[in-house]
């Protein structure tokens, strides 16, 4: 899932190599193994099965094996929902691939079940021919008629057409955890990792990193740790040993789709926390996150507390509005101030990002989009904030808007967003979501001095001669060029000033209530993010003979780019822009826009980038929307592109 | 903490002089030496005349020299109200913020800036009802913060409804038949919301007021100082009986650390232990009671007796209210809790390295 659309020339003899197993710890014995060029493998369980675990190892052992991948965790809101429901279904997919991959798959070739209600909450996205492991300890009667099976979907031919291993995982485990001093439902929790080394095996993943992962995770109970290890293993060797598992599989590594570089996995809420972190190093200024936990943006907060030698402050609030407060007072002094939330939080911060905006200090605001209304889907995905973004406050209140289209680009779009914040002098939202926080890919880690610069300069001295002759200090009195005004820190002496929320008169910042002052201030602030600089819009338009264009923004860019590419393959016409900047927009955005006869936005919303477009620039933006938590199909969306193409 | 002698000296004798120097020892002392004149900025004071507030903003500005703090260091941050206008008129970094929210933004610049005197100006609405959770919140951390709250008992920037302290049945423009509300005991409360250092004072008596505001600013962490202000407009006369010098002989009791409560006409009156209940109360001293007339103990670990002393006073009339500090305890402060993490980070695993961040967990190589 790389942003590359293509590798650059001379790409195609690279090579994998470096910390890259070359290995494999057993070899595969005799039998056949195939050749494949890409898998969606899905995981599914209960949400106390280990599912999510399970896959994070199965993936980590895929970005080390140098395998373009992307992942979709999906998972309840529950923490552990009801034993055997369909809503305590837990599952978590990954596409991996010798070529560059965009999404984390439409159908799974392999499906992992650990239960019958795994089994029945999945089993319509499989085509038919998929693999399905089946952990058979689990299809009991009673298990079975919970989800509704009145006869065994192992035995009534139901999976006809699919081809079906029985395992029974739980038993398989506990039999091979025998000689540890464990209680048998102590020893069937191993059965993930039973799985995990099965499919390990099937895929000839390399295994030295869950190795590894498993002594660090349990370094403290070293007798766990050896009994995971041990069913990890026996997985592994049930899959050389069985009859029932035939084929083994290579996919190669995608070394082609890479430019150079040191790759490593991340998701979208790391890569969020490095990109802060990196942005406070940048600009020279201390980092400050004040935070309230909220799904699924908590991620951030975790990370960042752990990189205090960074300078890094964290600071728990005791409420969303006291997250941003605390933010945007470390603001104030000199910090590098961020709040991180979610939809619902945003709603609480409204008000305080309103000030920002009068107060003219930089802050990030970080939205992990999920589903809404209200508390709406925590854990599932959406994009239905960018409106709120966009306008979500009270009176003319613009505030700046970047999106990542990728995980990894999470990186990217928080430095792009503190170098606005701290240029301008203004609040920016960054709007990620569920499916970007924790979807991962390989990521290029960059290197430092490749990072952009992002120093600001107090303002150290008085900056107005007043009629008298005397000096003073303005704190509105702006830049010429960005508009932006003076940012002098408490500690400077002879600065002293006096900011507030209370409209203030041009220059001095003393309250007024002036009409024509007002009047002014309004439209001084619109007209300063108006006149931020960002980056043309690029159009990927590769024959110029397109005539319709799909205009994307944020994470729906790996659907869209893959549902662009099907269609080209099939001989199609189709260009395709897909949107960082969502305020102010790329200055290029309209005559792009009016260069194309149709122009469709897919989005997870109904419709608010449309919305926001044929406000714009009058044109006819259709909408092809989506709002199911879960990103959007490539087949669905080429299909849907089709048909706008035909029409 | 030393005892070295200091040009601030308590006028109430908790030992504040000392801890002066502990509480400001990381904001940068003035070069020049300060008067009232250097805090006062070229703003015009816009209350309304005659408001209690004038009384409070002159003492702070003619307290403030004696700290002998770099002024570039002192900031002011207020919420919405009368009082929150505070900061326009202090020649000090200043922010008047938004509703509630000053003890938030302020926790944020005082954790951020152990350099800085953070001072938040709050009133009774602002404080206790739309940002009660902030305030107890920060009392709880004990943040470097020395909350100012001006209490006039009533709504006066939106024209005269209700406080959450106004008394039972009030009458004002939104309560014609009476307010429902049983009204908050600001002292009680912030005791309950483990604050390390609770004063109250009244805007009149300047004298006891600078004394209150002197200790505040020693105090290492959360100093909150409830202020009895007087609203001429929509709550005149909220405190007079404290004020006129015949009633408040009788309605008064100063607190003075290591002193025994004593109030009334030639300290007729006194507070005792009731021994049954262990609560406190007012009772006329007497030979045979004059041993168990409790001493005041601000420094006292456990916050039970200044708790009961902040229920003495009848909401209604105001009859036994004790002023000056309740409770003045040593406890960690957050930002230097805070700061001292960011050094043990250091310590552990060395000054940040980004590319070794970047670089964890399992990383390949691509070779071009």
């Amino acid at each position: 899932m790389t942003s590359q659309v293509s590798s650059p020339a001379g790409q195609a003899a690279g090579t994998a190599a470096g910390d890259r197993p070359t290995q494999l710890p057993h070899e595969p014995g005799d039998k056949e193994v195939r050749r494949l060029d890409r898998v969606i493998i899905r995981f599914a369980g209960d949400s106390g099965d280990g599912m999510q675990l399970t896959g994070d190892r199965f993936t980590s052992e895929t970005a080390s094996f140098g395998n373009d991948l992307a992942t979709l965790p999906n998972f309840p809101a529950e923490i552990r929902a009801p034993a055997g429901t369909l809503p305590g279904v837990s599952s978590f997919q990954l596409h991996f691939a010798d070529h560059d991959i965009l999404t984390p798959g439409d159908a799974p070739n392999v499906l992992v079940a650990m239960n019958p209600a795994a089994l029945k909450a999945n089993i319509a996205d499989l085509p038919r021919g998929a693999e399905i492991i089946v952990n058979t300890d689990e299809f009991t009667k009673r298990a079975m008629a919970k989800v509704g099976y009145e006869t065994s979907p192992l035995e009534d031919g139901s999976l006809d057409g699919y081809r079906v291993h029985p395992v029974p995982l739980g038993t398989l485990t506990v039999e091979a955890l025998k000689d540890f001093d464990l209680s048998r439902k102590d020893a069937d929790r191993s059965k993930n990792m039973f799985a995990l080394g099965l499919l390990s095996w099937m895929y000839n993943r390399p295994t030295e990193g869950t190795e590894r992962f498993l002594a660090a995770k349990f370094a403290k109970k070293p007798e766990i740790a050896e009994a995971n290890l041990t069913a990890f293993r026996a997985g592994w060797n049930f899959g050389e040993t069985t009859e029932d598992f035939a084929v083994s599989y290579e996919v190669a590594p995608a070394s082609t789709a890479f430019p150079p570089g040191t790759y490593r996995n991340i998701s979208g809420n790391l890569a969020l926390a490095y990109g802060l972190v990196a942005a406070s190093r940048q600009a020279d200024l201390p980092l400050y996150l004040g935070s309230y936990p909220i799904t699924p943006a908590s991620d951030i907060l975790h990370e960042l507390s752990r990189h205090k030698n960074f300078g890094v402050r964290t600071f728990q609030a005791e409420d969303e509005i006291a997250g941003i407060g605390a933010a945007l007072g470390a603001a104030f002094g000199g910090s590098l101030g961020v709040t991180t939330t979610s939809g619902p939080g945003v709603a609480l911060k409204s008000e305080t990002i309103g000030l920002a905006v009068s107060l003219e200090l930089p802050l990030l605001i970080i939205d992990i989009q999920r589903g809404g209304p209200s508390t709406g889907l925590p854990t599932k995905t959406e994009q239905a904030d960018l409106l709120q973004a966009m306008y979500g406050r009270n009176g003319e209140a613009p505030v700046p808007v970047v999106a990542p289209q990728t995980p990894a680009d999470c990186f990217d779009a928080a430095l792009e967003a503190a170098r606005i914040a701290l240029t301008y002098r203004t609040p920016v939202f960054l709007l990620s979501d569920g499916y970007l926080a924790n979807g991962s890919e390989p990521w290029r880690i960059p290197e430092v001095d490749e990072l952009p610069e992002l120093g600001v300069q107090f303002a150290q001295a008085p900056n107005h001669v007043l009629e008298d002759g005397t000096e003073a200090f303005w704190p509105y009195k702006r830049d010429p060029e960005t508009l932006a005004r003076p940012w002098a820190i408490p500690g400077t002496p002879g600065l002293e000033h006096r900011i507030g929320g209370i409209e203030k008169q041009d220059g001095t910042g003393n309250i007024s209530y002036d009409p024509a002052n007002h009047d002014y201030m309004v439209r001084t602030r619109q007209a300063k993010i108006d006149g931020i600089e960002v980056p043309d819009v690029a159009v990927d338009d590769p024959t110029g003979e397109a005539r319709l264009l799909v205009l994307g923004w944020g994470s729906t860019y790996g659907p869209i780019t893959a549902a662009v590419r099907r269609l080209r393959s099939a001989g199609e016409h189709i260009a395709q822009a897909h949107l960082r900047h969502l305020n102010p927009f790329p200055g290029n955005l309209g005559e792009v826009l009016k260069r194309y006869d149709k122009i469709v936005v897919p989005e997870m919303n109904l419709g608010q980038l449309s919305t926001l477009v044929r406000a714009r620039y009058l044109v006819d933006a259709r909408s092809y929307t989506q709002v199911r938590g879960l990103p959007f199909k490539a087949e669905q969306l080429a299909t849907a592109l089709k048909e706008a193409l035909d029409d | 903490m030393t005892e070295t002698a200091e040009t601030v000296t308590p006028a109430n004798g908790t030992g504040g002089a000392g801890r002066a120097l502990d509480a400001l020892s990381l904001v940068p002392k003035a070069t020049a030496k300060q008067s009232m004149k250097d805090f006062k900025s070229d703003q015009e004071v816009r209350w309304c005349p005659g408001c209690g507030d004038y009384a409070v903003l002159s003492a702070v500005q003619g307290f403030m020299p004696e700290l002998g703090l770099a002024k570039e260091n002192i900031v002011f941050v207020s919420g919405i109200g009368c009082s929150s206008r505070f900061p326009y008129y202090m020649n000090t970094y200043g922010m008047h913020s938004i509703h509630g929210r000053a003890p938030a933004i302020a926790t944020g610049l005082a954790s951020s800036r152990p350099d800085l005197s953070v001072w938040v100006v709050t009133g009774d609405g602002d404080a206790l009802s739309i940002g009660g959770n902030h305030l107890i919140h920060a009392l709880r951390r004990n943040v470097n913060l020395k909350i100012l709250l001006f209490n006039n008992r009533i709504y006066g920037l939106t024209k005269g409804q209700y406080s959450p302290t106004s008394e039972v049945g009030k009458i004002t423009k939104s309560t014609p038949m009476g307010s429902l509300d049983t009204p908050f005991n600001p002292v009680s409360l912030a005791l309950g919301a483990e604050a390390s250092f609770v004063a109250r004072t009244v805007d009149s008596d300047r004298k006891h007021l600078t004394s209150v505001l002197r200790e505040a600013a020693a105090h290492p962490g959360t100093a909150l100082v409830e202020i009895y202000q007087n609203c001429n407009i929509f709550n005149d006369g909220a405190f007079e009986v404290l004020k006129d010098r015949e009633q408040a002989e009788n309605a008064v009791i100063r607190l003075e650390h290591g002193r025994p409560i004593r109030f009334g006409t030639g300290g007729a009156m006194g507070v005792v232990r009731d021994p049954v209940t262990g609560d406190l109360a007012v009772a006329p001293v007497t030979p045979a009671n004059e041993s168990q007339v409790v001493v005041h103990d601000a420094h006292n670990p456990s916050p039970t007796t200044a708790f009961a002393l902040s229920r003495l006073a009848d909401p209604d009339t105001l009859h036994h209210t004790p002023i000056g500090v309740f409770r003045s305890v040593d406890r960690p402060v957050y930002d230097r809790l805070m700061s001292e993490q960011l050094d043990t980070a250091v310590e552990q695993q060395g000054k940040g390295d980004l590319a070794a961040l970047f670089a964890g967990g399992d990383t390949w190589t691509v070779v071009g």
